[in-house]
């Protein structure tokens, strides 16, 4: 059964590191949902978080060789019940002054906050878990949507564990 | 290997240049295969200065193929030195095949200045970029201070865990560019840790589990001649008497001659072998990787087996074939491991297999393989590979290309020990025999190395035998010589009807004995049963040069056993008669060839 898993990859931060991993994932054929990189707390880890669309067998494969690149340092999957995730999305959409207040007032049920104005569009930036997103996005669609931006999913685990703790992450030396 | 390179090296401030082959004189490196231009220039300076050997060869290709030999030959990394563009692009086959066989591999190319990188510069190519999915690893150098640790790194990363290429891009302005040589204690590699030793419960519940089978067989592979395993894996099964099959990676890993050898399995096995896996229990798997070219049609592979996997790779296990006992680890380590657990309780967990042996001794003996040869005339080309054996004997390395020859070699001449037997498996690299056969020489000065080719391979590589003579490495050159790609004629045979599609080239062109004659080097001919003898043995009289041996075979013979692609291993065939009747009686659709 084909299921969505989130994994939080710890890379070392170096060149390239980013093309390691695409290039994995075309050339084995397996598919990214999402991705989305950014740095850690420490300058030498970047983290990535990476949303596929798999089935167990192959899941196990995709962490397995992961973990063969040398720049990997460690690879979690995020249980979505035990964490948190949000993305992000800037959507414009086209608002003269009669629908300008109806648009304002759905982003608020949403949380979403207006970030640009101009005479006949609005922007709106939301964060959230993707089904809140793409509930927004369908709900502005009848005023039109002009464009619209969305991150990829970014995700932490819920509690005060943190998988950057502990001996497995020390940027250890081989001799 | 020295932790430092000093001697009569200039200690102090060094060029980038120079840090490389101090680097790889730290390192402990004799030789490297190469070919200098512009880039990669610099390095060629220091060179005549180093204490390490180079061998100039006659095309990029070579290079490679070169270190892989000698790696597959000396088990220590093989260095191949080349420069930037079309140089570094012509390595990647060599990359390819390497990264597919797990061979220790250390390129150096040369890249254009870091100033010039994405200009679109003369020879330039982005050579990290390209080589990333057919290398272990590899890395752009940005410093000339990254230079020292870069080559440790690398070499630690090519020779440990599952051995692979690694690549090494350095900029012309960086091989310039001047450092305080110092080479470096430690290796900056967080992400990377093999698992060497097998976990203990695991090993345990693998001995248990061999107990309890009533036809075990131990599946070697590959990942034992890497890691040097042979004598636990002799132990093992002595020990525990089980029988056992070597892939085409392993051959001579296990003693051929041995009462527990099978043979070889997979689509051009030995029968027995290949009856062996079908029948067995319990598949002891040891460094070897389920490849499709040994497991046939997937889903009826090996049926009645629980599973065994011994790999240092853990994406290997449960890859192509569910795991009941997976163990992480140095197949030398685990191999030593399970022997001790068994032999803690030998009579608990040695499992009775009197009549399982008998039964696959009773197979080899009415399964062999068929050779027709008249005693004048044509010879066969199994003939050609037995006489081969049978004059240059058990000491000599025998390297081979990729095609029926290969094939044949594999099958008919009796392995002993293990790097005794060097080809191209897993990517099937045609043009592979010439230069690894050269890069062999290269590592054992003191071995026969008998180089048993194509007709068509030897085509792809052999200007390399100018790099032989210039370097005085005397191999032997033997072609199978059937004037056709024989496996694609065969399987033009078999699966569409006979029509030969551009496999033909002509026995003559070019004349080997003349051409022999152009590189100042002997040259035979055997045409007949009567020449083969003779002149194999004025080739082995040929002392400190390379030598080309010609022998026509006949080209209609086919490779059996046969399982045909994507076929069962139940389905394995003897001869073509038997595929041709099988074809006609369940009418096979189309033109009968099965799915790839």
């Amino acid at each position: 059964m084909i299921q969505r898993h989130t994994l939080s990859v710890l890379v070392e931060n170096k060149p390239g590191v980013l093309t390691r991993i695409a290039g994995m994932f075309a050339r084995r054929a397996y598919n990214i949902h999402s991705l989305a990189v950014g740095p850690t707390d420490d300058p030498r880890v970047s983290r990535l978080t990476i949303v596929v669309g798999t089935e167990a067998v192959q899941l196990e494969q995709i962490v397995k060789q992961l973990n063969k690149l040398v720049h990997v340092l460690k690879i979690v999957e995020l249980d979505p019940a035990e964490s948190v995730e949000r993305e992000m999305q800037l959507v414009k959409v086209t608002a003269d002054p009669d629908t300008r207040s109806q648009i304002i007032e759905l982003a608020d049920v949403f949380r979403a906050k207006i970030v640009d104005v101009d005479h006949d569009s609005l922007t709106i930036e939301a964060a959230g878990a993707p089904a809140k997103l793409e509930a927004m996005v369908e709900l502005l669609e009848p005023f039109g949507i002009r464009e619209m931006v969305r991150s990829g999913t970014i995700s932490l685990a819920r509690g005060s564990r943190s998988i950057t703790d502990g001996s497995k992450l020390r940027m250890q030396r081989v001799v | 290997m020295s932790s430092s390179a000093s001697g009569d090296r200039p200690t102090g401030r060094v060029t980038g240049a120079q840090a490389v082959l101090m680097s790889l004189e730290a390192l402990g490196v004799e030789v490297v295969f190469g070919y200098p231009g512009g880039a990669i220039l610099p390095a060629y300076d220091p060179m005549l200065d180093s204490s390490i050997k180079h061998v100039l060869v006659r095309h990029e290709q070579g290079a490679v193929h070169m270190a892989e030999g000698y790696a597959h030959a000396t088990g220590r990394v093989g260095v191949c030195i080349v420069t930037s563009g079309p140089a570094a692009t012509n390595i990647v086959t060599g990359l390819a095949d390497a990264h597919m066989d797990s061979v220790p591999l250390l390129a150096i190319t040369g890249q254009v200045a870091t100033t010039a990188i994405g200009s679109d510069a003369f020879q330039e190519a982005d050579v990290t970029g390209i080589t990333m999915p057919v290398t272990k690893h590899n890395e752009l150098v940005g410093t000339v201070e990254r230079i020292a640790a870069a080559l440790k790194e690398a070499h630690h990363i090519a020779s440990s865990g599952r051995p692979g290429p690694v690549l090494v891009d350095i900029p012309k302005d960086i091989l310039n560019a001047t450092v305080e040589w110092r080479w470096p204690e430690h290796m900056e590699l967080p992400g990377y840790r093999p698992t060497v030793r097998g976990h203990g419960k695991m090993v345990r519940e693998a001995v248990e589990l061999i107990g309890r089978s009533q036809r075990p067989v131990i599946y070697a592979g590959g990942g034992l001649v890497r890691a040097g395993a042979a004598e636990e894996l002799f132990e093992l099964a002595t020990l525990l008497e089980v029988p056992v099959v070597t892939t085409l990676m392993a051959r001579g890993v296990f003693p051929d001659t041995h009462e527990l050898f099978v043979g070889m399995p997979g689509m051009h096995g030995h029968y027995a072998a290949v009856k062996a896996f079908q029948e067995t229990d319990l598949l002891i798997t040891l460094g070897a990787r389920f490849d499709d070219r040994v497991t046939g049609d997937l889903g009826s592979f090996a049926p009645h087996a629980r599973v065994i996997h011994v790999d240092i790779d853990p994406a290997e296990i449960g890859k192509n074939r569910v795991v009941d006992v997976p163990i992480v680890g140095d197949a030398k380590v685990v191999t030593g491991q399970l022997v001790r657990a068994a032999s803690d309780k030998l009579d608990l967990v040695k499992p009775d297999t009197t009549a399982w042996r008998a039964h696959l001794t009773e197979l080899k003996a009415e399964h062999p393989l068929r050779v027709e040869q008249p005693e004048t005339g044509v010879i066969k080309p199994q003939t050609a590979i037995r006489a081969i054996h049978e004059v240059f004997g058990d000491e000599a390395v025998y390297v081979a290309g990729v095609g029926q020859h290969q094939m044949w070699a594999a099958q008919h001449i009796p392995y002993s020990r293990p790097r005794q037997w060097i080809n191209s498996g897993g990517l099937g690299t045609m043009g592979f025999a010439v230069p690894a056969a050269i890069g062999a020489k290269a590592g054992l000065p003191d071995t026969p190395v008998v180089c048993i080719d194509g007709d068509g391979c030897f085509q792809m590589t052999f200007q390399e035998i100018a790099a032989a003579v210039q370097a005085d490495l005397p191999v032997v050159f033997c072609v199978v010589n059937n004037g056709y790609l024989g496996m694609v004629r065969q399987w033009q045979s078999l699966f569409y009807d006979d029509r030969l599609s551009e496999v033909a080239l002509p026995q003559d062109l070019p004349d080997l004995v003349k051409l022999a004659d152009a590189y100042g080097i002997p040259g035979f001919r055997a045409t007949t049963m009567d020449e083969l003898g003779p002149v194999l043995r004025k080739a082995q009289e040929v002392t400190g040069q390379p030598v080309i041996v010609d022998l026509r075979v006949d080209p209609d013979e086919m490779v059996f056993p046969m399982v045909p692609a994507g076929a069962s291993n139940d389905e394995v065939l003897e001869s073509a008669e038997e595929w041709y009747a099988r074809a006609r009686a369940i009418d096979l659709p189309g033109d009968g060839v099965p799915a790839e």
